[in-house]
């Protein structure tokens, strides 16, 4: 099973770059979740199903979860300030995704 | 340089991945991005351990049809390193992520540099405001 | 009138009665509290007092200088990485073969624990037996860290309601703008799966010793079926059974009854005294002595930490 072994690892270094060079944050999170899913299958073939089942509910599913969550907070906090300073809508809009890429 | 080197497919990965994982970390002023280098990290010394406890042709470490020899299954002390490590690493960048969207109340951005120019620009304001205090009442 | 002790002015007890009142602060005058002072404006660091060109010379020699801090920190970094990945992939060339039986950290330890554990622990699953039963106080703290991990939280993103209601009722609206509450497709896919997933978790709970799984990502699993049931229905649907106090009671509960079973099971085992916890017979749903109800306080504590760091991102409350 050697070649199916580095085809995982070579997928987790990509996905590894990957994060970093991804432009929009939400794109990044994305990555990383797909990321924690094949390491969950590495783990699998590891002859460890204890820590298969756990990243797969905890950094595929929970981790993930919470990262969107503080997207979506720090996008709401940033209307918020919009809202204050009087912008209007698309503006505000367009500064968001400024603000969401690197 | 040793003989392993053509051997150790999960070894070597882990090493890339904890260097990517670091290069995210120094390089990255973004905010949440420095958070995922740091969960890659982690994950990286996950697999070093894992597959050091990996040996070939055992199985899992389930006793399976009553067999209790330990030359059956794999070495189960990494397996429990490890998975006390995972949850401990969510509970750490979550932990992170609620700084995170504190910084970005006070400081309306998730870009480090700029977070370290405005803190370094209200010290100076506040210098300067000490200053030209105790000038004013010098001349007075 | 009873008569007064003469030493009770000034004691512990007099200082502890009067804190569960909230007449005495412990922290008083021992403790510098600062008063978060006014935000100042964005861009208006700089005194106005100040000319324009004094200004725009500061930020300029900002500029220069933390252009050049910067190239040398990139450079610096990079050699660091590649110094770093030289050193750390000769290593690797040196350590025994991947899959190596005689490998020096396949030793006695792993021999032992695989030999003795179905006969000390009752536990199928080796790994569970291992941090459940022989390293059980490792696993304590480490859902204490859990626990405290949650209670950070709740200090940085707890919101008073009562302190700002205006830009409280425009970050609800947001909250709610980005997320339909009344999707259909969710609900109907969240009334399918969230039963299943709940049931999941907790087979995979209660079958820690058994088979692979265990406190941890059963308590994930459940976790996140309940999260999936708040999104799709919102606060006040959840709101009618996990509030705050049943979260924090049962977390605490748990992580009590731990502490004590395993204390009383680690002073028996170490005195050699009898115990009426036996291993039990090996394969059942309730043998394996205590591991079973550990692995069930280790669910609680991790599911309510999930659903909590949940609420508190979206909302900085319960």
């Amino acid at each position: 099973m050697p070649a199916l072994r580095i085809i995982l690892l070579f997928f987790l270094i990509v996905c590894a770059v990957a994060v970093s060079f991804s432009r929009r944050l939400l794109v990044s999170v994305s990555i990383y979740m797909a990321f924690s899913l094949v390491m969950a299958i590495v783990w699998l073939i590891l002859e460890s199903p204890d820590l298969a089942i756990t990243e797969a509910a905890v950094g595929a599913g929970v981790t993930g979860i919470l990262f969107f969550v503080m997207l979506k907070k720090i996008r709401s906090i940033h209307t918020n300030i919009m809202a204050e300073n009087g912008a209007d809508p698309q503006e505000q809009n367009a500064a968001v995704d400024r603000d969401m890429e690197d | 340089m040793g003989s392993s080197i053509f051997t150790n497919y999960e070894e070597i990965a882990a090493v890339l991945l904890f260097v990517i994982g670091l290069m995210n970390l120094l390089m990255q002023p973004n905010l949440v991005k420095k958070i995922i280098g740091l969960d890659i990290m982690d994950c990286a010394i996950y697999l070093f351990l894992a597959a050091k406890g990996y040996i070939q042709g055992r199985m899992a470490p389930i006793y399976v049809d009553g067999i209790l020899s330990a030359d059956h299954y794999i070495n189960p002390v990494p397996a429990g390193l490890v998975l006390t490590g995972i949850v401990v690493s969510v509970s750490v960048s979550a932990l992170m992520m609620a700084l995170t969207i504190c910084l970005y109340r006070e400081y309306h951005t998730l870009n480090l540099d700029e977070i370290m120019m405005l803190l370094h620009k209200q010290e100076r304001e506040e210098e300067l405001r000490l200053l030209s205090e105790g000038a004013g009442e010098g001349d007075t | 009138m009873s008569r007064r002790n003469p030493k009770y002015p000034g004691s512990f007890w007099e200082h502890f009665t009067q804190w569960r009142r909230g007449e005495y602060d412990p922290s008083q005058g021992k403790m510098e509290i600062k008063a978060p002072g006014k935000k100042p404006e964005r861009g208006s660091w700089l005194p106005s007092a100040l000319s324009q060109e004094m200004r725009d010379d500061y930020e300029l020699g900002m500029k220069r200088r933390i252009g050049a801090f910067q190239r040398v920190y990139r450079v610096m970094a990079l050699l660091l990485a590649l110094t770093l990945t030289v050193l750390l992939l000769v290593t690797v060339s040196f350590l025994p073969a991947f899959g190596d039986v005689n490998a020096p950290e396949n030793n006695e330890v792993a021999r032992r624990y695989i030999e003795k554990g179905l006969e000390e622990t009752g536990a199928v699953n080796i790994v569970a037996g291992m941090i459940l039963d022989y390293r059980a106080f490792d696993t304590f703290g480490e859902s204490c860290v859990l626990f405290i991990a949650s209670c950070c939280v709740l200090i940085l993103l707890k919101v008073d309601r009562d302190e700002d209601p205006h830009s409280q009722a425009l970050e609800d609206m947001n909250d709610r703008h980005y997320e339909p509450n009344r999707d259909t497709v969710l609900q109907m896919a969240a009334r399918l799966l969230v039963p299943v997933i709940i049931i999941f978790g907790i087979y995979v709970v209660l079958n820690g010793h058994l088979s692979p799984g265990g406190g941890f990502s059963g308590g994930a699993i459940i976790g996140s079926g309940l999260i999936l049931y708040l999104t799709a229905f919102g606060f006040e649907r959840t709101g009618r059974f996990m509030t705050e106090k049943l979260i924090k009671s049962l977390t605490l509960c748990a992580l009590g009854f731990y502490c004590i079973a395993k204390s009383y099971s680690f002073y028996t085992g170490a005195n050699h005294l009898d115990s009426f916890i036996t291993p039990g017979v090996p394969g059942e749903i309730l043998s394996a002595g205590l591991i079973v109800y550990l692995n069930i306080c280790v669910g609680i504590v991790v599911a309510c930490t999930m659903y909590s760091f949940y609420t508190l991102f979206r909302k900085g409350g319960y």
